[in-house]
């Protein structure tokens, strides 16, 4: 580990030093090597990295639905089954990742960590926008490493105790920041998974019901996009399927989710295309 | 040309020791004890806004009496070592035993080194375990030391009379009613109400109160609401605050400013009230 002690037996000044509430800050002056952008590629390297592909969310009344497929790909070989690529950022807020898997698993592991030290450190959590803005800032740093190709999309979801609604925030490379209405997707298979979504997802649904639609859109990005993995009925691997109220991030388990995607295959089996948009 | 005065290393020593003493005696008091779910931290405190307890980690919680600005330091000292070994190891590999030791080597250094005043602060690191057994209660005191503590512990300002009801009240395996009960009961043996025979009655805006709770699935920590403390405690008037204890010697320092007022809490300043 980063030795905390200096030698002298004490406490380096840094751990006691006045400021920052927040995590990265710390890491930054402390252990700067343990953050996840700070790697030097040299110039016109190429690294073959895992990538994770598609993730959906969609809103509805007093809260957020976010679902991602379970394929990792390395080129065009199949490097995990049941990557796992949706993650709880705290008690009310979840982040997915589209992209370099290992910086994004990394980048993750790093904002739960800085989420949780704030709230430790100032005895009260960020608010969504504030938890939003950070994660900006983490994709922001990640940039160089983006033009070398490792870049990471995530995307932000949460419950907002203030207006008691769910929300959804897009990110480009950049650390741009975007809030998006009712739904949207990231990853390869993005294109077809949100098509899915604006034929299927209505603003007035309930949670089931969102949870269906998600699973439908991931369907139809697993059928055309090959980076995105299906429902595995064979292994029983199913989409990590995220809702989030007021009650907080609640994972749906494996048979709950397993139910869903049972349902939607065997719908498929007659319209493989799935449900025609209502007339 | 002057001799400068030879002071032995003991009375140096004493002299820092006394001094620490004295300032953790002037603040009010807190209790940790272990209950039949976890452990509980009750302190006397009249801030809701400046805590004496708070989550350090998953399972570990601290606690802490003396000077707020000194032991606010160590608190933050605190999460990021455990943030920072967690983030760079594992979560499990963040332990009470490796937190307390990198305080007692924090106090012990400043204690010893000469030319520092020593922090006027004690506290404690506890970490819930699977079963009541695995339990680890570490007190650490201005100088550095370390104790393994079981069952309860009191720090602070009058400790002795809490620490004499607590013995003879105190059983393992209570449920958290009975154990806050138990702690708070045990608060109010130190200091007396104006006027009033007996313990002081304590109510839950003079309180704070949190558990580890052992049956909570990742984050133990949890604070008790003013309301669920009511729903313990009962909704009876609380006696009139008794005066902040004075130090050893009986009288407050000449300068500094009053004891703390309800809601009001002092965070510095030479010789003024510890929290």
């Amino acid at each position: 580990m980063t030795s905390i002690h200096d030698g002298t037996g004490r406490v380096p000044a840094a751990f006691l030093a006045q400021g920052t509430s927040s995590f990265t800050d710390f890491l930054g002056s402390y252990a700067p090597e343990l953050l996840p952008h700070r790697r030097a590629l040299p110039a016109g390297a190429h690294v073959d990295a895992p990538h994770g592909t598609t993730i959906v969310a969609a809103t509805f009344p007093g809260g957020v639905v976010m679902a991602g497929d379970r394929r990792a790909t390395m080129g065009n070989l199949i490097a995990q089954r049941d990557i796992e690529k949706v993650f709880p950022a705290d008690e009310f807020s979840c982040v997915s990742i589209a992209g370099t898997a290992g910086i994004g698993l990394e980048m993750t592991r790093l904002f739960q960590v800085e989420l949780e030290h704030y709230e430790k450190i100032e005895g009260t959590t960020l608010s969504l926008d504030g938890k939003a803005n950070r994660l900006s800032t983490m994709i922001r740093g990640n940039l160089g490493l983006a033009m070398q190709g490792l870049a990471v999309v995530p995307m932000f979801v949460g419950y907002d105790p203030e207006s008691r609604e769910g929300r959804i925030f897009s990110y480009d490379v950049t650390g741009g920041r975007y809030e998006e209405t009712n739904y949207h997707s990231v990853g390869s298979g993005s294109l077809f998974a949100r098509g899915a979504l604006k034929k299927l997802h209505r603003p007035g649904m309930n949670a089931d019901q969102v949870v269906r639609v998600t699973v439908q859109a991931l369907y139809d990005a697993a059928d055309d996009d090959s980076a995105t993995g299906g429902p595995d009925l064979t292994r029983s691997i199913w989409p990590v399927v995220f809702v989030i109220t007021a009650d907080g991030a609640h994972r749906w388990s494996d048979t709950e989710v397993g139910m869903v995607v049972r349902s939607v295959v065997e719908e498929r089996m007659t319209a493989p295309d799935g449900p025609h948009a209502a007339e | 040309m002057t001799t400068p005065f030879y002071i032995s290393p003991e009375q140096i020593m004493k002299d820092k020791a006394d001094y620490a003493r004295k300032g953790i005696a002037r603040g009010r008091s807190a209790v940790v004890l272990q209950y039949d779910a976890g452990i509980l931290l009750v302190a006397e405190n009249w801030s809701p806004a400046l805590h004496k307890i708070s989550e350090i980690y998953d399972q570990i919680a601290f606690a802490a009496v003396g000077r707020y600005n000194e032991f606010e330091n160590l608190r933050i000292m605190g999460v990021r070592i455990a943030d920072l070994r967690g983030y760079s190891y594992d979560r499990r590999d963040v332990t009470a035993r490796g937190l307390a030791n990198a305080y007692a080597q924090t106090l012990g250094t400043i204690f010893s080194s000469a030319g520092e005043k020593p922090f006027e602060v004690e506290l404690v690191v506890a970490e819930v375990g699977d079963n009541a057994e695995s339990d680890q209660i570490y007190r650490l005191t201005y100088d550095g030391s370390v104790a393994d503590e079981h069952g309860y512990m009191v720090m602070g300002g009058q400790t002795e009379p809490i620490n004499a009801y607590l013995e003879s009240n105190y059983s393992a395996g209570q449920s958290v009613e009975d154990a806050v009960r138990t702690a708070v009961r045990a608060l109010g043996e130190s200091g007396q109400a104006a006027g009033a025979e007996g313990p002081r009655r304590m109510a839950a805006n003079q309180l704070e109160v949190a558990v580890l709770d052992r049956a909570r699935p990742k984050r133990k920590f949890r604070r008790l609401t003013r309301a669920r403390l009511e729903e313990i405690l009962g909704a009876a008037p609380a006696d009139e605050p008794a005066p902040a204890p004075k130090s050893e010697d009986g009288e407050r320092p000449p300068v500094g400013p009053e004891p703390p007022k309800p809601g009001s809490t002092d965070v510095g300043g030479s010789g003024g009230p510890a929290l």
